[in-house]
């Protein structure tokens, strides 16, 4: 374009130029109605089928004008992760950035391509606004801005782990996991979006997003100070849990959830042991209450409760049948898995509050129940689930086939057990797994070669155990052969166990959804082994009571039945642990907590009452 | 005036009188107030009166995520947000060493010009309304419009965008995005000669604005005066030419510059500049389509993010002048302090005030739309 020329006058010619714009078009728009972008951010959109209420929206927002609204409708499920809230939206505050739908965990947050929300006088709330997947004014202009894979403000993958290889695995009971370092730590508690459905989830209700946090900070005493303020078994849970904690997640609703587990791993590994005894101490009574307290059996939830009591300043002492405490974590859950120093690091912990353990003390045999009775304010039985059951099959009373739970404990008390050179198992829960691997270890060692089968009733996608057992087990070379019932076990003509005859699982469950496995009896297998183990269940050895005791408590279908507190109908008889809510060590750590508060309530009255 | 900005004067000789103008007034350019001392119709003094859109951005920031500020801004400049959220982003990237990969920065400077030209279609409506042509305003605005409408398109927002996080940019081109750009390029160069029909070359304009407001290159860099207003002295000086960010180093375009540094010479540079963002954007048009790659560089969790410590001073050339950003990070997931120097703190106090000196009341407000101060950046 030529310069301008701003000195000229102009000709007076020029306006005849304006006669062009009859021809053209209006420069100012008509006021039509017009179809906002494919992009734009309008108002909110929310599909409740996958919002879970997990209130990640509300955090970001920058002008909080974001309220959960609770919606008594909606279902309400800690363990899957869903509250029943939703998001509610104050347009007075909104500012449209859509920070809300880029971070949204489950993508269930969108914005409309609706432009204009007006109100009569009378509705002057109306900007306070629930969205549903309709729209606002129940008209739907299409969704606008929206959540893509690779606009995503939320990392859906977490850091891997670094284990040892399947083979070089196998050659010891050597811990293969081998946690995390700082940095990998940092960047995974960095996924944390806080939303609390861990805590809401974890039977102990640990504090999950707090000591997660802590870790991101690098403030790993805070760390360990959060973890204890709940567990008192955080080296073990650090390894071994359950983790309901990782199935909540919110961002496990789309991508991987954050590895809590290692994180508190990471956490306890980290600090010094000396520290975190100092730290679990914190808050301890500097008082004696009086109180005495008796604990059967040295396990999660017995030692859980005796911490508790303890650091109220009770007496307590705890009776344990075998050398070393820990219970079924360390005589059921091989040392691969939970090396057994890491057990004696927690034990250490709640000894340092003043915990008394008398060790090789079998209940029953020692000491009687009356005399617990007579010498001790209140007992707790938390003697776990320590007999396995049978199948009952053909051919299992044979001496060669053995229950998982025995053979754990055998190798965890370094029996000499006779190895075979082929084995199958029964069952899919991690019993089976864990003895199935360390079998294959011990079978490396005297036999050169693994020789292992694991059958189980359930089909592929419903095996009991953690997909991450059945992975690494996978990974070690163990057959697992899923949707197979044992029929028999064979035995030759010389009385030998020759192995497992079994047959195709048809169906599991009948309609009314009972357990009544249906068999197709054509397809039949036969597998070759020296002996075969059952890993299918187990069950408590209650004999310790003695039976007049048994005869004087209530039971219920073959459990000692107590109330919502852990109290049995023996007022002075509380039970914790397997024995009341199944295998489980966060469960067992909960139900320590429960009880101790109940017997503390107890022994609280009847200090009060003796003045 | 506000009571806290009122020095009262004892007793003004009989033959001055004082005139405030503003807070809401025509000739003001938003909520601002400028108070006169006349004698006759010519201005004596000037005081400049900022403060009424205080809302305290630089302390808001602080208590703000450093992603949470994306949203916050792009609301201190209303006709110019897109250099505020890049200017933020780029400090914010400098401290946390994020690479904005390539895509990202042809489409940022996308943004800018675009825009840089809605910022001045804005001035050019401002300015001739001060005249009283309001044909001039009603076709800025709607031509504004228009580019706004692309806005919407790739950034989801018609004015403040928030499509930029530090790292990169939110969203992607949406398809066809590139044809739509040039032909509405073409249209504005189409309108352009109407502009110069209607208001560029206008007799009345020209007459009304040379000599007006006018300061030399030596007062303008005393005062502080950067970007267009600069430019207009003579000095050619341009952040995206002088100390370039993002890809300006790879495109080619001048510097408008005129001699008198009157409201004419403003007028006139910025005028010039549209034809030179219209040129860098045909530059963009033409180059993107061939820059694959991602938009964003990885983030962390916005939630949990935390930026190491230390200090940044991040500029670019806003369409009102020289925009910078001084963030200060202790380490922690929100800044410890922002600092912005914006231009139109030197435009609207003390340029202003002093080249309201001798002026004509009629002209007054011709000074404060050729200066294009923007009130909110002020008051920031």
């Amino acid at each position: 374009m030529a310069d301008i020329d701003y000195k000229s006058r102009g000709s007076i010619l020029n306006p005849l130029r304006n006669l062009s714009f009859l021809t053209r078009k209006p420069v100012t728009l008509p006021l039509e109605p017009r179809e906002a972008s494919a992009n734009y951010r309008g108002f909110h959109l929310n599909d409740w089928e996958k919002c879970i209420g997990c209130s990640t929206c509300q955090k970001i927002c920058d002008n909080e004008a974001i309220t959960m609204i609770h919606i008594p409708d909606l279902p309400e499920d800690p363990v899957r992760g869903v509250r029943a809230r939703r998001p509610a939206i104050d347009y007075g505050r909104c500012c449209w950035c859509g920070l809300c739908v880029d971070i949204c965990p489950t993508a269930s947050l969108s914005l409309s391509r609706e432009y204009v929300h007006t109100c009569e006088e009378h509705e002057l709330d109306s900007y306070f606004i629930l969205p549903d997947p309709h729209g606002m004014h129940r008209k739907f202009y299409g969704e606008g801005w929206h959540k893509t894979a690779d606009e995503d403000l939320i990392d859906l993958k977490r850091q891997e782990m670094p284990e040892q290889p399947a083979g070089q695995r196998l050659q010891s009971f050597g811990e293969f996991v081998q946690g995390y370092d700082m940095q990998q730590a940092i960047v995974e508690a960095s996924r944390c979006v806080q939303c609390g459905m861990c805590h809401d989830s974890c039977p102990a209700h640990m504090n999950a997003p707090e000591y997660i946090r802590a870790i991101w900070e690098q403030d790993l005493e805070e760390a360990v100070r959060q973890i204890y303020r709940t567990n008192p078994f955080a080296h073990v849970c650090g390894r071994v849990c359950t983790r309901r904690c990782e199935a909540a997640c919110s961002i496990g609703v789309r991508g991987e959830p954050v590895a809590i587990r290692w994180l508190k791993r990471y956490a306890m590994d980290t600090v010094g042991h000396e520290r975190i005894r100092e730290i679990a101490g914190e808050g301890r009574g500097d008082y004696l209450s009086g109180g005495r307290v008796a604990v059967i059996g040295a396990g999660p939830a017995g030692l859980t409760a005796a911490f508790d009591l303890a650091k109220h300043g009770h007496s307590v002492t705890v009776y344990e049948a075998q050398p070393a405490a820990g219970g079924m974590m360390r005589y059921g859950i091989p040392s691969y898995r939970l090396p057994y120093e890491r057990i004696d690091d927690d034990v250490d912990v709640i000894r340092a509050m003043g915990v008394d353990i008398q060790f090789n003390t079998r209940i029953g045999r020692d000491i009687s129940m009356a005399q617990l009775q007579a010498d001790y304010d209140a007992v707790l039985l938390a003697i776990g689930l320590w007999n396995g059951r049978s199948t009952r099959v053909p051919g299992s009373d044979h001496q060669q086939v053995r229950s998982a739970v025995e053979l754990l404990r055998e190798i965890t008390l370094d029996e000499s057990l006779p190895v075979p050179k082929s084995a199958v198992v029964i069952g899919g829960g991690n019993t089976a797994m864990d003895i199935a691997r360390s079998m294959a270890r011990l079978q490396l060692v005297q036999h050169g070669q693994a020789n292992i089968t694991v059958t189980a009733l359930e089909d592929g996608a419903h095996l009991l155990a953690d997909p991450v057992e059945i992975r690494e087990t996978a990974e070690e070379g163990i057959a697992v052969l899923p949707g197979r019932g044992p029929r028999r076990c064979m035995v030759d003509e010389h009385g030998r166990l020759v192995g497992l005859e079994t047959v195709r699982v048809v169906s599991l469950l009948d309609e009314q959804g009972r357990f009544a496995p249906q068999y197709d009896d054509d397809d039949v297998q036969m597998h070759v082994a020296d002996m075969v183990i059952e890993a299918i269940g187990q069950q408590a050895d209650t004999s310790l009571l003695g039976e007049e005791l048994i005869e004087a408590l209530e039971w219920e279908r073959g459990r000692l039945k107590t109330d919502a507190e852990g109290r049995s109908s023996a007022g002075w008889l509380w039970a914790a642990g397997d024995v009341v809510t199944g295998p489980d060590v966060i469960h067992a750590v909960a139900d320590g907590h429960r009880v101790a508060a109940s017997i503390e309530a107890c022994l609280g009255r009847e200090r009060y009452a003796n003045g | 005036m506000r009571p806290e900005n009122y020095q009262a004067v004892s007793h003004p000789p009989s033959h001055e009188f004082e005139l405030n103008i503003g807070p809401n007034h025509p000739g003001i350019e938003g909520n601002y107030a400028l108070k006169l001392k006349l004698e006759g119709d010519i201005v004596v003094a000037a005081k400049a009166d900022a403060g009424y859109l205080h809302r305290g951005f630089e302390k808001l920031m602080e208590g703000r995520l450093w992603m949470q500020n994306i949203a916050l801004v792009p609301r201190i400049c209303v006709p110019d947000p897109a250099h505020m959220e890049i200017c933020y982003a780029l400090g914010v990237e400098m401290l946390g060493g994020l690479e904005v990969p390539e895509r990202a920065q042809w489409l940022r400077v996308m943004q800018l010009e675009l825009s840089r030209i809605t910022a001045h279609l804005f001035y050019f409506g401002g300015a001739a309304a001060t005249m009283g042509m309001y044909s001039n305003m009603f076709w800025g605005v709607a031509d504004r419009d228009l580019v706004l409408d692309l806005f919407e398109e790739f950034t989801g927002g018609r004015v403040y965008s928030m499509y930029n996080v530090p790292g990169g940019v939110r969203r992607d081109l949406p398809e066809g995005f590139i044809g739509r750009l040039v032909s509405l390029l073409d249209y504005l160069d189409s309108r352009l000669v109407d502009y110069d029909n209607l208001f560029f070359t206008n007799y009345v304009m020209v007459h009304r604005t040379r000599g007006t407001g006018a300061m030399n290159q030596q007062q303008a860099l005393e005062w502080g005066v950067t970007g267009p207003n600069l430019r207009s002295t003579g000095l050619a000086f341009d952040v995206r030419r002088d100390d370039p960010y993002l890809v300006y180093d790879q495109l080619e375009f001048d510097i408008p510059v005129e001699q008198a540094g009157d409201a004419l010479s403003r007028i006139l540079v910025r005028r010039n500049e549209l034809v030179q963002s219209i040129r860098i954007l045909r530059q963009v048009a033409e180059r993107l389509p061939s820059i694959g790659g991602p938009v964003r560089c990885p983030l962390p969790n916005p939630l949990a993010w935390n930026v190491p410590a230390g200090e940044s001073y991040a500029r670019v050339e806003s369409s009102k002048g020289e925009l910078a950003y001084f963030t200060v990070s202790n380490g922690g997931d929100k800044p410890w302090r922002v600092h912005i120097r914006g231009p139109s703190q030197m435009h609207g106090v003390q340029v202003l005030e002093n080249l309201c000196i001798g002026a004509r009341i009629e002209d007054v407000a011709q000074i404060i739309f050729t200066l294009d101060a923007c009130p909110p950046e002020v008051d920031r």
